[in-house]
């Protein structure tokens, strides 16, 4: 089946605007007649709910943190595009819109990319107006910076704190709307279910965390909110809670999945210290434009960095990329780091680690300079490390951050389940093969401000009718099955834990679906993978009953779910016989290492279906069309 | 690595099943921790080995372990986040350890936050406490340019120092009267340090400072003990603001209604 992403016809600049013209209203005294679920607290999910909630609909907001403060938007650091042109250094809708297409290797679909475009603007907007405490000149106006090799400066932030102090803002309004009553808000609470009445999205089946009690939740409309899946490698850069469970249950329920194999790896985090490594953090890809990465140019150089002389040392992205250099793009920088250390040049204790090395800098700048720029990401290095960057060269190593793939929707973020809108990372939308940095705060805040309102009312408006009773047989089957499967877990009563299943499914994940595929190890995986759920059906060790706040029992049914997920990534990454922005096949590259993109095969998003546990699932495309911007091949020599 | 770097520890960890039931302190070996663990991550070895026994593991909040979402909340040796100063628990390394020491583990204590279970409170007091007035009201859509109101930057700096509060807790944890007052000051004075917080200044005050004594907080008298363990350095003299304003609204305003108390939904 080709796939129709029911993008209007008409003119790009226009279209979002004549789109909501067209698309239907729902009269403002009916609105607290209908009942909207939203899953997710984090930018995405609490812009959405806070502006449903303002616009007068029954809302109800779940997430698995103890606050909805706590998402894990909360994280980001870098900041938050928009083509405000405050530089005057020739940004514009456009600009943005075109970086953002050819960042993500031709793969999403322009249509939506120039929307994101075009309400980026108004998002800052927004969060200034409530209070986000933007970083500023001295005039009182609004800074901007360079951001992920950009050549116009459209990044807004606050200190290394973009993502916080966002979404400090959006939990205010959120907050606002609990207050006002219309938006009901459950914390550790966690989705295990969909519940589809009629083939509409129309409730959903949840745990609460704390005292185990099953629930039904029904609605007009379900919106999910809920993030990325890039804890399937099991060390990356999210938060612990990071999951795959609500897009995955949704799956299998029908809607589709499409591109999971599009994940992004981040090149500067902290490198694995030891085997009870339980996360990786990131250091700011800013380090790099003052930083120079290398490594000792002899395998198994042992020697300490200072003693290592210059000419023994290799600067291979200086070498390789003399054009960007140490600025190469994220994919680039991460695969370079990886290929010097499968050579055995690698750097620290376990040897997979690169140098980041401050000397020059310092020399040419003093190291106050660099302190004034930097001082707190060395600082927060120093206490993770116990080593003191000013003196010897950071070590950094790339690691999971970040997933392009999503859930499959249409330009009304609308998946192939009727009533079930997707927003934020938890999407596929707009970042196609890679995203571009800065870009993720900013799609979440567009989707959750700007659209989702407008794309749900007209959703309701032409789907009216009663929110369904929690009695039907449709929520009693949902919750028998999740009840169903927490008694599986529970019974299997195994003596391994959770953790370690997820450890190795995150090591065949990262050997052999990381930072570089082929075939044969993507088969391979494939069948790791489905063996190492059957054992883990057999020898998981789940303490405890359903009925109180048990950890092992949440953190399994995740692991569960990232245990079917795993396959279907793989599954994407083999059918997907090109390289393209994140994706790296290693049959498709030129002699000299570069990824090789096929057009006129792969130009489509590819959107999986479920045909259950252990199957292939059905491939369906969604063919794409450039029409203004040409497709190119990138490159940073 | 070899076995000198490693180290042997015992640790008194406070177990309870549930809000309901009766705690105690209980003690665990901790054995061949490596200095470079963060102190999550020695808990982690220890549940692992509690779980492979088949027993509960010890239950604590975590998440982003980087020291910003605020969910992690140990009392380590008697001190919120534990003894290094301007450090969340989750970045906490154990490297500040030696082989042999005893350590003592407890969850944040404050009457506004029950213990859920082991480690972990229910801190949804400090939401309810925001929700009374902890934002500016615009509505999606309504906002002018970014730039129509500019914000002196030294304005913009100071009302950052008081956004970086990640909501931890670990203030009320510190405190002997158990107050949130530096939590509260933090949010209110962030806002009205920039213009846009101008208009509800004073209602702002009034019903969070209403809405903290409402959740079981006590008040302030001054004992710092909260800036010293702020994991992110808020400064007290937040404190003084935060009264100056709640003053001034008391004494000016007529038509500062309370809101009523906040309720959470069902679950
Ligand atoms: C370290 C780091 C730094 C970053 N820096 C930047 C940056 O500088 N700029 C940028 O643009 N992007 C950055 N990103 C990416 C960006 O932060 C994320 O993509 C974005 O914040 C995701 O927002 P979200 O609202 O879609 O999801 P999240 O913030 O992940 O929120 C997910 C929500 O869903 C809830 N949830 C999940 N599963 C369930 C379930 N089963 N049941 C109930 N609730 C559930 C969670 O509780 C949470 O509330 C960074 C990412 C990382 C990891
Ligand atoms: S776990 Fe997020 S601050 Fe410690």
């Amino acid at each position: 089946m080709e796939l129709d992403g029911k993008v209007p016809s008409g003119p790009i600049e226009s279209l979002w605007d004549d789109h909501r013209f067209d698309m239907k209203l729902i009269n403002p005294a009916n609105k607290r007649k209908y009942r909207i679920i939203v899953v997710g607290s984090g930018l995405a999910g609490a812009s959405a709910a806070a502006t449903l909630g303002e616009l007068g609909y029954n809302v109800d907001c779940f997430c698995f943190q103890d606050s909805p403060r706590r998402a894990h938007s909360v994280a980001a650091q870098g900041g938050i595009n928009a083509a405000k042109n405050y530089q005057n250094d020739g940004d514009s809708v456009r600009r943005l819109f075109f970086d953002t297409v050819k960042g993500g290797d031709f793969r999403s679909r322009e249509a939506n990319v120039y929307r994101l475009a075009q309400i980026s603007n108004k998002i800052i907007d927004q969060c200034a107006a409530q209070g986000v405490p933007f970083a500023r000149e001295y005039g009182g106006l609004l800074d901007n910076r360079s951001f992920g090799g950009a050549q116009v400066s459209r990044t807004f932030y606050a200190r290394g704190q973009t993502g916080q102090q966002l979404l400090l803002g959006a939990y205010g309004a959120l907050n606002r709307q609990i207050a006002a009553g219309t938006v009901r808000m459950h914390s550790r609470v966690e989705l295990l279910d969909l519940v589809l009445v009629d083939g509409h999205a129309k409730g959903i089946i949840t745990r609460h965390l704390v005292s185990g009690r099953i629930a039904r939740w029904a609605a007009n409309a379900v919106v999910l909110a809920t993030g990325g899946y890039g804890n399937i490698f099991y060390l990356s850069t999210n938060a612990m809670g990071c999951n795959v469970t609500a897009t995955y249950r949704a799956y299998r329920k029908g809607a589709f999945f499409a591109n999971p194999c599009f994940t992004q790896i981040h090149p500067t985090c902290i490198p694995v210290a030891g085997e009870h490594q339980s996360k990786l953090t990131l250091m700011s890809e800013s380090l790099r434009n003052d930083g120079r990465i290398w490594v000792p140019k002899a395998v198994g150089d042992g020697r300490a960095a200072a003693d290592i002389p210059e000419e023994e040392r290799d600067y291979y992205l200086e070498r390789k990329y003399p054009a960007f250099g140490n600025l190469s793009p994220r994919d680039i920088s991460s695969r370079a780091a990886k290929e010097v250390c499968d050579e055995g040049r690698g750097v620290g204790k376990l040897g997979r680690g690169v140098y980041l090395d401050f000397a020059d800098a310092i020399g040419r700048l003093g190291e106050d300079v660099i302190r004034q720029r930097y001082g707190n990401l060395f600082d927060m290095y120093e206490k993770i490390t116990g080593e003191n960057p000013y003196r010897v060269p950071m070590r950094i190593y790339p690691a999971s951050h970040y997933t392009m793939g999503g859930l499959w929707v249409d330009y009304n973020l609308q998946s192939t389940i009727p009533g079930l809108h997707v927003i934020g990372e938890a999407n596929f939308s707009d970042h196609g093969a890679n995203r571009l940095g800065a870009s993720a705060l900013m799609q979440g805040l567009a989707d959750g401000y700007f659209v989702i309102a407008d794309t749900v009312a007209h959703y309701i408006a032409s789907n009216p009718g009663d929110v369904p009773d929690t009695d039907a047989a449709e929520f009693r089957e949902a919750e028998q099955d999740v009840r169903d499967r927490i008694q599986k877990l529970l019974d299997v009563d195994g003596s391994r834990s959770v953790d370690s299943f997820h450890r190795e499914l995150g090591a065949i994940m990262w050997e052999y679906c990381g930072m570089s595929r082929n075939a044969e190890g993507l088969q391979k995986a494939i069948g790791m993978i489905g063996e190492l759920r059957e054992r883990f059906w057999r020898e998981v060790s789940i303490t405890g009953e359903n009925e109180e706040f048990n950890v092992s029992l949440e953190k399994g049914g995740r692991v569960a779910d990232f245990l079917e997920f795993g396959e279907v990534l793989c599954y994407d990454a083999l059918n997907r016989d090109e390289s393209c922005g994140a994706h790296f096949r290693e049959e498709h590259q030129t002699p000299d290492g570069e990824a090789k993109r096929n057009d006129e095969a792969y130009a489509y998003v590819a959107a999986w279906e479920f045909k259950g546990v252990g199957q292939k699932p059905e491939l369906h495309k969604e063919p794409l069309k450039f029409e203004h911007v040409q497709l190119a091949t990138r490159s940073y020599k | 690595m070899n076995d000198e770097e490693t180290m042997d520890l015992r640790l008194h960890v406070w177990r309870q099943k549930d809000s309901k039931s009766p705690g105690k302190m209980v003690t665990y070996r901790a054995n061949g921790i490596s200095p470079d663990m963060s102190f999550l991550e020695m808990l982690d070895v220890v549940n692992e080995e509690l779980v492979t026994a088949g027993k509960p593991p010890i239950a604590f909040d975590h998440d982003c372990r980087e020291g910003i979402c605020g969910m992690c909340s140990l009392v380590i040796n008697g001190v919120p986040h534990g003894p290094q100063q301007g450090t969340t628990a989750c970045q906490l390394h154990m490297r500040h350890f030696r082989h042999g020491d005893e350590i003592t583990i407890e969850p944040w204590r404050a009457r506004a936050f029950p213990v859920i279970r082991d480690l972990v409170v229910d801190r949804r007091s400090l939401d309810r406490v925001l929700q009374a007035g902890g934002y500016v009201s615009v509505n999606t859509g309504s906002a002018p340019d970014a730039n129509a109101i500019p914000v002196p930057q030294d304005n913009a700096e100071a009302a950052f120092d008081a956004a970086a509060c990640i909501g931890c807790g670990a203030c009320v944890a510190a405190c002997p009267n158990a107050s949130a007052s530096l939590f509260v000051a933090a949010k209110a004075q962030q806002l009205s340090l920039l213009p846009q917080g101008q208009p509800e200044r004073e209602k702002r005050a009034i019903h969070m400072v209403e809405a903290m004594d409402r959740e079981g907080f006590g008040g302030c008298t001054n004992h710092y003990e909260c800036e010293a363990v702020c994991p992110k350095g808020i400064p007290v003299r937040y404190i003084a603001d935060l009264n100056r304003d709640f003053l001034r609204s008391a004494l000016t305003s007529r038509e500062v209604k309370p809101l009523p108390p906040a309720v959470d939904a069902e679950e």
